[in-house]
């Protein structure tokens, strides 16, 4: 009665540095100081994400040079263009700031997208409430709303992990589904526009409810508001007591507490900026760009900017590049429509991108040695 | 093929991790059918030894021979093929299967598993496990089975996986009293049916009750091999931490000053409410070292931490520099003055992944010498951090290079470096010197006796039996979160402190007597 095999995790560690036969006469060492992957991993998973990408646009029987190339010309090449591409990096680019510094403490909220979603009922629940204020009040108190909604949103899914260990990942995921129906809900129930022909939305909102727009097109204050979060949010990371706290607890969370860090409070107070950062995308969105809550408000914003945020290793000044790359990607990925590619291409090229990503993130900190 | 009394012989073992010799040397050699204990302290050599038999590590050099043929073995499934099973400190079971499908996992040949099949198996493995007197539930998952039955359920699958050779990993550390007497009985019906078995522990009187012969490992090297009826528990007990070292370091006689702190019957309850502190009393005076010794395990672990505020303690009082305190957090303690230099220093000391500036502000960015108005002052903590690592002789490229880098020596220097510019009245240092070579050994203890000049208290909890023979002014032997003993410096012999170790009062030799016989 004898047992061969036995699965063991750590044989799989002896078999990739057994002597037994060696063809390939290189072993892979693993690098365990190393918390993050090179600063060249985000460009080479670009480049490797498009080459990917490029079989695809082969086998459509397309030359892959031509779409992208139209791609670019379609985000960046013209005013048009560029104004498009600021308006879909402005909610990407504060979802981001939301999301990194949640991670920066391991805390995986992927929650932005239900965060931004409530930020945008926030501020929306004022001028269906409050029809009759002082005009000049509206964006601030609608703003306040949203971020406020956000970082409620926020502790829905912070009070659970620090009081009950609950699993941040799945709370501030499943919380998405939630605030998607609770939109739902409204703009196909009581705060449908009586005067829309059906279409599921609010009221256009007033003049004085809308952010002023830039130079005649689409683009508009918020990016104030994005650029602002990121100035301060890098001068806070960098520069005070709370950000050095915030990377010991990142860095290593049983030396924080040994140093008198407390984790929860540091959770708590995390998610509701997270939260709030992700509801003031939201809220810029509706009084910005939409000028009403209606139905699907994000196209996926709040998880895309997960992408935004690891393109730049969390780093808020990094953000503006990437999200105007990311953003430039969805506008692009419109124009390569009127050439025949299916609409999803772009989501294809992202889901490749972040793929890329995290696999050169965990490979960079591998070393290939000679062995003897 | 030669024939040998040994069914295992290893020699001249040597295995290196990075510059840390873990095995010096080693020669081991079990006999067939005998019950061969490993002794040695923690970070000994013995579970690199161990893992060497099962495949985990491969030997640097040395040789292993098993039934007299030379072998090597390359993997847990080579090991398994050589007839070694592990019983291993953590459990290698699925939780949510039963006992008879983790047994079972992973088993090849008959791609149709039917009811019979299943029926059949279920048979052999009660079969099996009834021939040894191992019984377990075996159609619940193996979550709902105590612990105890769970190491029962580990036994059966490497005696189901052929195995003749059993290496228990710690054992008994898991383990109520009642399972560690039912364990013992098992490897006993064990032994009664030819198996060999190898224990590794630090647990003295299992050692006595059970083992045929007894191997003590020290730093990676083997002490000494002997009969178990040839040695006794003290002896065993000073085997195990050491001989002397560090000679020549000066030790001035001081005389203590004013207390403090003091603790009165200080009870520390465990999540799993075990009484881990156990009602103590003890005073740690200016200009005194007071050293914790005790077997692991026995109550040190808890005593650090509650006096460091990671833990709340349950009753008692502690009164530190003449004021109460109720159980305080961490930030508090840091403010008042107590260091600690924790157990693991990567683990919970240091963050290997940022840099030099980083890691000593952890206890002092909160002051306004380091941080003004919430903003922490970039440039003059440069400074002094630079000044620091140039007075603690920390080896580095730069300041911002992750410590992570820098060799042991040089990463509990930082951690002195840090803990002692908050100028402490009250040093916790845990197993200081773990891990560290002569050298950095021996600026650790000078780092220590800095401290005691200046005033400081220092509670110097250590395995090792030397470091805190010659460092402490008063020891403390703690046994079973109790202290067994106080002795002054040079009051007592090692033989007598190990005795204290072991649980017995000094010069107690009959109750050391009955309590073994299980």
């Amino acid at each position: 009665m004898s047992q061969k095999s036995s699965f063991d995790p750590l044989s799989i560690e002896i078999a990739k540095n057994s002597n037994k036969s060696r063809i390939f006469p290189y072993k892979l060492e693993f690098d365990a100081h190393k918390k993050t992957g090179s600063w060249w991993v985000p460009f080479l998973s670009i480049l490797v994400a498009l080459v990917l990408c490029a079989i695809f646009i082969v086998l459509n029987g397309m030359n892959p040079f031509t779409v992208y190339m139209k791609m670019l010309q379609g985000a960046f090449g013209s005013t048009f263009g560029i104004s498009e591409t600021i308006v879909k990096a402005i909610p990407l680019l504060l979802c981001g700031l939301g999301v990194a510094v949640a991670y920066k403490i391991a805390i995986w909220n992927i929650g932005a997208e239900g965060q931004f979603i409530l930020g945008a009922i926030g501020a929306t629940a004022v001028t269906i409430f409050l029809p009759n204020l002082p005009g000049a009040l509206y964006i601030p108190i609608m703003i306040a709303a949203g971020i406020a909604a956000g970082a409620a949103w926020g502790l829905f899914t912070a009070v659970p992990r620090t009081h009950f260990q609950v699993n941040e990942l799945i709370t501030s995921l499943m919380l998405n589904y939630v605030a998607i129906l609770l939109l739902d809900y409204l703009v196909y129930g009581p705060w449908r526009d009586p005067a829309g022909f059906n279409f599921p939305g609010t009221p256009a909102f007033t003049p004085f409810q809308l952010l002023a727009s830039i130079g005649g097109t689409r683009l508009h204050f918020g990016l104030v508001f994005a650029l602002l979060a990121v100035i301060i949010l890098a001068f806070f990371l960098a520069k005070t007591r709370w950000g050095y706290e915030l990377r010991i607890l990142g860095a290593n969370p049983i030396a924080a507490q040994n140093a008198g860090i407390k984790i929860n409070k540091h959770i708590l107070l995390v998610m509701m900026i997270s939260g709030g950062l992700a509801g003031l995308a939201g809220a810029i969105e509706v009084s910005g760009v939409a000028g009403r809550l209606m139905y699907g408000i994000s196209p996926g914003y709040g998880y895309t900017a997960i992408i935004v945020a690891w393109l730049a290793k969390l780093n808020p000044w990094a953000m503006i590049i990437t999200s105007l790359f990311i953003g430039g990607l969805i506008v692009g990925g419109y124009s390569v429509q009127t050439i025949g590619l299916p609409s999803s291409f772009s989501s294809m090229l992202q889901g490749a991108i972040l793929f890329c990503l995290i696999s050169g993130e965990m490979l960079s900190r591998y070393r290939l040695k000679r062995v003897n | 093929m030669t024939s040998t009394p040994f069914v295992i012989e290893m020699k001249d073992i040597v295995k290196k991790f990075g510059d840390v010799v873990a095995s010096d040397h080693v020669n081991f050699q079990v006999k067939k059918g005998e019950i061969h204990a490993l002794l040695g302290e923690n970070g000994a050599g013995k579970s690199t030894i161990m893992s060497m038999l099962s495949g985990i590590y491969r030997a640097d050099s040395g040789t292993i021979s098993i039934d007299g043929r030379l072998v090597k073995i390359r993997s847990p499934k080579e090991s398994l093929e050589l007839g070694i099973g592990m019983v291993h400190q953590n459990f290698r079971l699925v939780d949510t299967l039963t006992a008879i499908e983790n047994i079972i996992l992973g088993e090849k040949g008959n791609k149709w598993r039917g009811p019979g099949w299943m029926k059949k198996k279920t048979k052999d493995i009660e079969d099996l496990a009834e021939k040894y007197g191992l019984t377990f539930p075996s159609s619940i998952p193996v979550w709902q089975l105590s612990i105890g039955e769970q190491q029962r359920v580990e036994i059966v699958k490497t005696l189901y996986r052929g195995a003749e050779i059993i290496i228990f990993d710690e054992p008994t550390s898991v383990l109520t009293p009642g399972e560690v007497e039912q364990l013992l009985l098992t490897m006993k019906e064990l032994k009664r049916h030819g198996k060999t078995m190898i224990i590794t522990t630090h647990k003295l009187k299992e050692v006595m009750a059970i083992a045929d012969r007894i191997s003590v490992m020290r730093k990676g090297k083997m002490i000494v091999e002997t009969l178990k009826e040839e040695t006794t528990i003290e002896e065993l007990a000073t085997l195990m931490v050491g001989q002397g070292f560090n000679e020549g370091l000066q030790i001035e006689t001081m005389p203590p000053g004013k207390p403090i702190i003091e603790v009165r019957n200080l009870v520390v309850e465990t999540k799993e409410q075990i009484r881990a502190i156990n009602d103590i009393d003890f005073a740690i005076y200016e200009h005194e070292i007071i050293g914790i010794a005790g077997v692991a395990g026995n109550g040190q672990k808890e005593l650090a931490e509650s006096l460091t505020g990671l833990i709340p303690w349950s009753s008692g009082e502690v009164i530190f520099d003449a004021e109460q305190l109720f159980s305080p957090k961490v930030k508090e303690l840091i403010d008042k003055g107590i260091a600690h230099i924790p157990e693991n220093r990567m683990k919970s000391g240091l963050s290997g992944s940022l840099g030099i500036v980083d890691n000593l502000l952890m206890k002092s960015y909160r002051t306004s010498k380091r941080a003004k108005f919430g903003l922490i002052n970039k440039k003059e903590n440069n400074q002094w951090a630079k000044q620091l690592i140039e007075q603690f002789d920390v080896r580095t490229p730069d300041l911002i290079s992750p410590v992570g880098q820098l060799s042991g020596g040089n990463q509990q220097k930082l951690l002195f470096a840090r803990e002692v510019d908050i100028n402490p009245k009250l040093m916790i240092a845990v197993h200081p010197t773990q891990g560290l070579d002569v050298g950095a050994t021996r600026a650790v203890h000078e780092m220590l006796l800095q401290l005691r000049s200046a005033g400081s208290g220092v509670l110097l909890i250590s395995e090792d039996l030397d470091e805190i023979m010659q460092l402490s002014d008063r020891i403390l032997v703690v046994y079973n979160g109790r202290i067994n003993g106080a002795v002054s410096r040079g009051q007592a012999s090692k033989e007598e402190i190990g005795q204290l170790m072991a649980g017995l009062s000094r010069k107690d030799e009959a109750a050391y007597e009955s309590e073994v016989v299980v």
